[in-house]
């Protein structure tokens, strides 16, 4: 197969002389920028699933014919492949629908299985909601819940967390790299944290494969989430690691047919997985070179944007994959940000769905103000973006911003001088 | 959230962004809103001798139907007296932007803008008279 990567949103934009300028016309789709909402299947990626689709239909579980044998021995590859990026062994990969089933499947499986042990659960505030909201349907079932507060970097004090275990603490839920902010947690010592007080270690990584060496191997975690669509696989699958040595034991959420030792029935989705399995191949033999090309178009993209007055980034710099930036842009309102900057594909902070306005938690639990959270973009980059992306990006940010704080009687009022946080507003 | 091309409109080029002296006594100032709710609006009015409104300026942080209904406030209040600016109801902001329920707030915030402006330019008028 060729290893040309090719743009499968932007190519037909391309006019006769491939010039870049074309694809930043604001008539034509935005750029994108949302790669931590879902990535392109990689053209790699597409290319193998489809014989299973079609030619090589047959159902995994089919034992008696040479169409289910060949499913199976595909199915079989890509466990393979996914158990290598992370360094488990492939019998310690369960197929799942997806990163928000193997959350649920993993907190509510071992806390279930393991509640004669103990029933309080430890996790933290900007965990994604598939983490926070298995938590909590436990809790109303019996379980007993801390949600720990992150630094105002985003990352947890160790302390703070060896401090939040109790005699019958079960089960902590961490996840390796947010995906707001995407700081990376340091799930090592977390996790060495656990082992010492018998808890069961659960680690969501939806975001970060491809992004972040992982090696089960050596890493003190019981349970890991993965899926394939933030990883440039196809949506609708992806995995559960379950720890065989020492042996981690859950309770199955979903019965049926008994697929997947038991743990998750159901029939496997042979193109999702050989999809995930090439996706996930990809990813273990590009990553490193892939990730220094994003972290360049990083640091630019922040450059350029930090050229400006009053914008902050969230979440720590440092521990953080290069994939992303979120930074809030002061005195200027989320949502007509948003609609300012349709030239780009991006996410924002504030989800302005209903009459009173929900800044993202993530942010506030951060410590940021309503303000800045609600002023928050995230950008995400990925596989597909170019320099000439991030260049259309800081050039378009800059005029919008600058032309929306001419808009805001707030920035008027920072330009005054006047502290703004002691102003008394009314409410309404 | 599908904007109308009206909301469009006023967000793309919003009429008479500005302010006017804030400490001249025929300028009257409404800021209504707050930042942690997600609008502020500032609305200045000049109003001469005889009570009509001259001009009228604005700067709103908020979303797009919250700068389209200052935007739109700005447009019918210059001409109009006091007491009828007083007048204007938010319904009518909201059905001409024709906003969505969930933004009826901008519109209510408009109207709360105006009536703040209004009071602030009362309160000079009789500061004056009674100097």
């Amino acid at each position: 197969m060729s290893a040309t990567i090719e743009m499968p949103i932007k190519k037909d934009l391309f006019d006769v002389n491939g010039l870049a300028k074309s694809l930043h016309d604001e008539s034509g789709p935005p750029v994108y920028l949302d790669y931590s909402a879902t990535t392109p299947v990689d053209p790699r990626v597409a290319a193998m699933m489809i014989p299973y689709i079609t030619e090589h239909f047959g159902n995994p579980a089919s034992r008696s014919h040479p169409y289910g044998w060949t499913a199976e021995k595909a199915v079989e590859n890509a466990r393979e492949e996914v158990a290598k990026l992370v360094g488990a062994d492939p019998r310690e990969i369960v197929w799942t629908s997806g990163a928000t089933e193997s959350n649920n499947l993993a907190i509510k499986g071992a806390a279930n299985f393991y509640s004669g042990k103990g029933k309080h659960i430890i996790t933290v505030a900007t965990e994604h909601k598939a983490v926070i909201d298995a938590v909590r349907e436990l809790e109303r079932v019996g379980f007993t819940a801390t949600y720990l507060e992150p630094e105002p970097n985003g990352l947890i004090d160790l302390a703070k967390f060896k401090a939040a275990i109790q005699p019958d603490t079960v089960l902590a839920s961490v996840m390796l790299v947010n995906n707001e902010i995407g700081v990376i947690q340091d799930i090592t010592a977390i996790g060495n944290i656990c082992r010492e007080n018998n808890v069961i270690f659960h680690v969501d990584a939806a975001q970060a494969t491809g992004k972040v060496h992982i090696d089960l191997e050596k890493l003190p975690v019981d349970l890991m989430s993965f899926c394939a669509h933030k990883t440039y696989g196809p949506k609708g699958i992806g995995a559960l690691y379950v720890r065989r040595k020492p042996r981690i034991r859950i309770e199955a959420q979903m019965h049926g047919g008994g697929h997947e030792r038991g743990m998750r029935s159901g029939t496997l989705a042979t193109h999702q997985i050989v999809g995930m399995g090439e996706a996930f191949r990809i990813a273990r033999e590009e990553m490193d070179v892939e990730n220094a090309r994003i972290r360049k178009l990083r640091d630019k993209l922040l450059h350029g944007l930090q050229d400006m007055e009053e914008v902050y980034v969230n979440g720590d710099l440092e521990q953080r994959v290069p994939h992303n930036l979120n930074i809030s842009f002061n005195y200027v309102e989320g949502e007509s940000l948003i609609m300012a900057v349709k030239g780009i594909a991006v996410s924002s902070g504030s989800a302005c769905t209903s009459a009173s306005l929900e800044p993202s938690y993530v942010l506030r639990a951060l410590g940021r103000s309503d303000e800045l959270a609600h002023s928050s973009i995230r950008f995400s980059i990925g596989r597909f973006t170019t320099e000439d992306d991030v260049d259309y990006t800081i050039e378009l940010m800059k005029s919008k911003i600058d032309k929306l704080r001419e808009l805001s009687p707030l920035w008027e009022m920072f330009k005054d001088g006047i502290d703004i946080s002691k102003v008394q507003w009314a409410a309404h | 959230m599908a904007y109308s091309d009206k909301v469009l409109d006023h967000y793309e080029n919003p009429r008479n962004v500005g302010t006017l002296d804030k400490n001249d006594p025929n300028v009257g100032t409404g800021m209504v809103g707050a930042p942690a709710c997600g609008d502020v609006m500032k609305l200045m009015i000049k109003v001469n001798d005889s009570g009509i409104i001259e001009d009228a300026k604005f700067k709103t942080y908020g979303c797009g139907s919250a700068i389209a209904s200052s935007s739109l406030v700005t447009e019918w209040l210059k001409g109009k007296t006091i007491d009828e600016a007083y007048a204007i109801k938010n319904s009518a902001i909201a059905e001409e932007l024709a906003l969505p329920p969930v933004k009826i707030h901008c519109s209510v915030l408009a109207e709360d803008a105006i009536k703040a402006a209004v009071a602030d330019i009362k309160a000079k008028q009789l500061a004056k008279e009674t100097a």
